[in-house]
């Protein structure tokens, strides 16, 4: 979303986690060697960001510092660019990403439905992971499965033609 | 020989270091530096053997994102299981491909080259096709595709009326090829088109053929390939040019760019290399929506297998010409969509769209002559060079040649992927092809372009589509997206909805996008929740020539559109919602109106039970009523009722 308003303790929060899941040392070392492989490359900070929440999940404030210094941009200009796309985050995220659609021809099809639905299975809004880490919940624009409509997706998994009551079982699949 | 790729014998020296300027031409008429009757013989029977000529057969499953989904790559692996069990797999091939554009239908087996169609397969009808089809010849009728009008059962895919209205040009390899496999491509005359260009055209007469052939942009502006070309070909910077493939498929709704990206990923590096080729760039660049990760494996498979054949990289063919190609995938922002956001995100920065100084065929990324097209452009390519631009220029209408590829999706029966000629009738590709509304539902409406669209009415269904036509009637082209929608669906909710998602995604720059998409969704979610007032349409109105007026960039130019044009056709609507505080189609909750017919109501009580609100009362036996004022319209009670004697209006 590219208009993410600063909330205190929601997504944009820098000062909310302090999980220390950024400390693996493996983690840290994959982190290392990416840093190397982008410096002074042009056009590296987008692809830089994107494989470095590969590793870590998301992106906390010292991993956002670090890429700053060696790609030599201002810090700003890194949370700037991580505030913009929806696809960055900025707190852990759980084990399991649901997002459903919200693309016209889910739409039409009673997306809205099914995104009700799997709201109240979860207890969970758009943007909140369950506090156990096993489900995050979001919508995203159109995930391009549109002769399945309504469609969501649970990782990397794709599923079509959800009524609201299959949402259950969908998730359940899910641990 | 295993590979049309392969060489025949040691006496070929092709690879990317070396490269043989016949490589192409010899993979499916070679040996050509040298005359060798075995090496002629065994590229011949590999050729046969792809062209299913030699009595062996294929079954093709898609591997789209649909089809996946439903457990079409299970169903393959099944398959060949069985195939192997029963010692039949050397004749016959399981073979994944791209999509087949009948998503509605899925999963899809087919089997070549009988062309049978069976859809809707699942694993448990896996042992019965095996047995039936392929052990006794026969075939298994309850899979075949029934015509919902005629009753008519098709044995084949071209008899099926989805498949025969449609001019499949651009798509002619997706559902065929496996997408993964390159030697498949070149069999169908892949990459001809490119070492044709490179070695007997110059870069003007590259671009002139493309001039010739009309080819207008399919990202939506319609703008003239062959002039964008032009323009680069005529730069003045020459130390260092772009191209720039635009696969940010971001229009909810469409998904024809994927479908190519999965199914025909060369054909797109194919266009890539030929625009390389005549604008004088040797760089490239597919930006990738993230949303699309099956489109990026295959793009990347597909780039590497062309590096390996030297078909992509330093001296192609030994012609002295260089491209390289890099994937960007994007991080999810609609508006990275515009040439101008999208050439930023590349760059490193938000994807905030930058008013336009010139042409960025002059200046573009990185301040380098760039030339920005879309997928479905640059698969245009390649069939335009290799079978002429006067060929291509003879489909389509005066201002629009070539076929175009729509997504059919929405209340529809035959939702997916159509390929048409311009000039079309709306008609023609929502009923005759796409079959209709379901139900036997009135049609309504279909939204056409997106976003940035507008919706057309019943009326409109003869207008024969084409860029200029659809503009004349408050619509676009667009990516080509077209939403149907029945009596159900209220116009006022869907410009709701389409607001709701362009204002999402504005990127804030500048104030009338902003600040004006975000008046206009709350008028329009206020006439939605009852509290629309007399003067909200004027309002809507005045605000949307401002928008489009004064915006930055294409996304709140053409923001207010879907308003615009449902006033246009709807205004009807709108003024049921404000006056009347009522909703026509009986989709805004809020307007709703709950009631018990009391000629049906058997006095159960069931409703009462289950009311959240306590709203409905009644003695047993007696019939209820609903107490409007205590109602939330959560609409359990018509769930609940067996009598069906409770109704919305």
């Amino acid at each position: 979303m590219a208009l993410r308003k600063y909330q205190e303790g929601g997504e944009t929060d820098l000062a909310a986690c302090n999980c220390g899941h950024q400390n693996d040392d493996e983690k840290q070392k994959e982190f290392g060697e990416l840093l190397n492989k982008f410096k002074g490359k042009k056009g590296a900070l987008i692809p830089l960001l994107q494989e470095s929440q590969e590793i870590f999940g998301f992106l906390s404030a010292d991993t956002m510092k670090q890429i700053s210094a060696s790609q030599g941009v201002p810090f700003s200009k890194t949370f700037g660019v991580v505030t913009f796309y929806a696809q960055f985050h900025l707190k852990p995220r759980g084990r399991n990403i649901i997002r459903v659609c919200q693309g016209t021809a889910c739409h039409v099809r009673g997306g809205a439905k099914v995104l009700d639905s799997i709201k109240e299975l979860t207890g969970l809004e758009i943007n909140q992971t369950s506090q156990d880490l096993r489900y995050t919940l979001e919508t995203v624009a159109c995930i391009g499965a549109c002769g399945l409509a309504p469609v969501i997706s649970v990782n990397e998994d794709t599923h079509g033609k959800l009524k609201p009551e299959q949402a259950v079982n969908v998730l359940e699949e899910y641990k | 020989m295993n590979n049309l790729m392969e060489k025949c014998c040691d006496k070929c020296q092709h690879s990317p270091q070396t490269p043989c300027q016949d490589y192409v031409t010899c993979r499916t008429q070679g040996p050509i530096c040298h005359d060798d009757e075995n090496c002629k013989q065994q590229r011949l029977d590999h050729l046969s053997l792809l062209k299913l000529e030699k009595g062996n057969k294929e079954i093709l499953l898609c591997a789209g994102t649909g089809c996946t989904s439903s457990g079409s790559v299970k169903l393959a692996d099944l398959l060949d299981q069985e195939l192997k069990k029963r010692g039949l797999d050397e004749k016959i091939k399981v073979k994944t491909t791209g999509c087949h554009g009948f998503c509605e239908q899925g999963p899809i087996v087919i089997f070549e080259p009988e062309k049978v169609f069976y859809r809707q397969v699942t694993i448990d009808d896996i042992e019965e096709i095996v047995q039936v089809h392929i052990v006794e010849g026969g075939i298994v009728e309850r899979l075949l595709y029934v015509d919902p009008t005629t009753g008519q059962a098709a044995k084949t895919y071209p008899e099926i009326p989805f498949y025969a209205g449609q001019n499949r040009l651009v798509l002619h390899n997706c559902g065929h090829i496996d997408p993964e496999n390159t030697e498949e491509y070149i069999a169908q005359n892949g990459y001809q088109a490119l070492a044709k260009t490179i070695f007997n055209l110059t870069p003007q007469e590259t671009v002139d053929e493309v001039k010739k052939s009309g080819l207008r942009g399919r990202g939506g502006a319609g703008f003239p390939t062959g002039v964008k070309w032009q323009g680069a070909l005529n730069a003045k910077i020459t130390d260092k040019r772009y191209v720039i493939c635009n696969a940010d498929e971001g229009d909810p709704g469409a998904f024809m760019d994927r479908s190519v990206l999965e199914g025909d990923p060369h054909a797109v590096l194919e266009g890539m290399a030929i625009c390389g080729f005549a604008t004088g760039s040797d760089e490239g660049y597919i930006y990738v929506r993230a949303e699309y990760p099956l489109a990026i494996r295959r793009l990347k498979i597909a780039i590497a297998q062309a590096e390996q054949y030297g078909l992509l990289g330093d001296n192609i063919l030994n012609s002295g010409f260089n491209f390289h190609i890099k994937i960007k995938a994007g991080a999810g922002a609609f508006v990275c969509g515009e040439g101008t956001a999208l050439m930023t995100s590349i760059e490193g920065n938000r994807g905030m769209p930058k008013f336009k100084v010139g042409r960025s065929t002059d200046k573009g990324l990185w301040e380098k002559p760039t030339t920005l097209n879309n997928v479905e452009t640059f698969a245009n390519v390649p069939p335009i060079l290799l079978k002429g631009g006067d060929w291509y220029a003879s489909i389509g209408t005066d201002n629009s040649k070539g076929t175009k590829i729509f997504s059919v999706t929405g209340k529809v029966n035959n939702t997916g992927l159509v390929e048409v000629p311009m000039g079309t009738t709306l008609r023609e590709i929502l009923f005759d092809i796409g079959g209709g509304v379901p139900d036997g539902r009135p049609f309504k409406a279909v939204q056409a372009g997106g976003p940035s669209g507008g919706c057309l009415p019943e009326d409109q269904l003869d207008l024969h589509v084409d860029y200029d036509s659809l503009g004349k009637v408050g619509a676009m082209m667009g990516s080509g997206g077209l939403v149907v929608m029945d009596d159900t669906t209220c116009m006022v909710d869907i410009a709701r909805y389409f607001l709701k998602f362009t204002q999402n995604e504005s990127c804030g720059k500048c104030t009338p996008c902003r600040e004006g998409t975000m008046r206009m969704l709350e008028i329009l979610t206020k006439i939605c929740e009852g509290d629309g007032e007399p003067d909200d349409i004027e309002k809507l109105e005045r605000l949307s020539r401002v928008i489009i007026n004064t915006s930055l960039c294409g996304l709140g130019q053409s923001a207010p559109n879907p308003v615009l044009s449902t006033l246009q056709y709807f205004r009807h609507e709108y003024e049921a919602h404000i006056f009347d505080k009522r909703c026509p189609a009986g989709a805004c909750t809020n307007l709703l109106v709950f009631f018990i017919d009391e000629e049906k109501c058997t006095g159960c009580g069931a409703c009462a039970k289950a009311c959240p609100a306590g709203a409905i009362t009644g003695e047993k036996k007696k019939p209820h009523t609903i107490d409007t004022e205590k109602c939330i319209k959560c609409g359990s009670c018509i769930q609940k009722c067996k009598f069906g004697s409770i109704f919305k209006k």
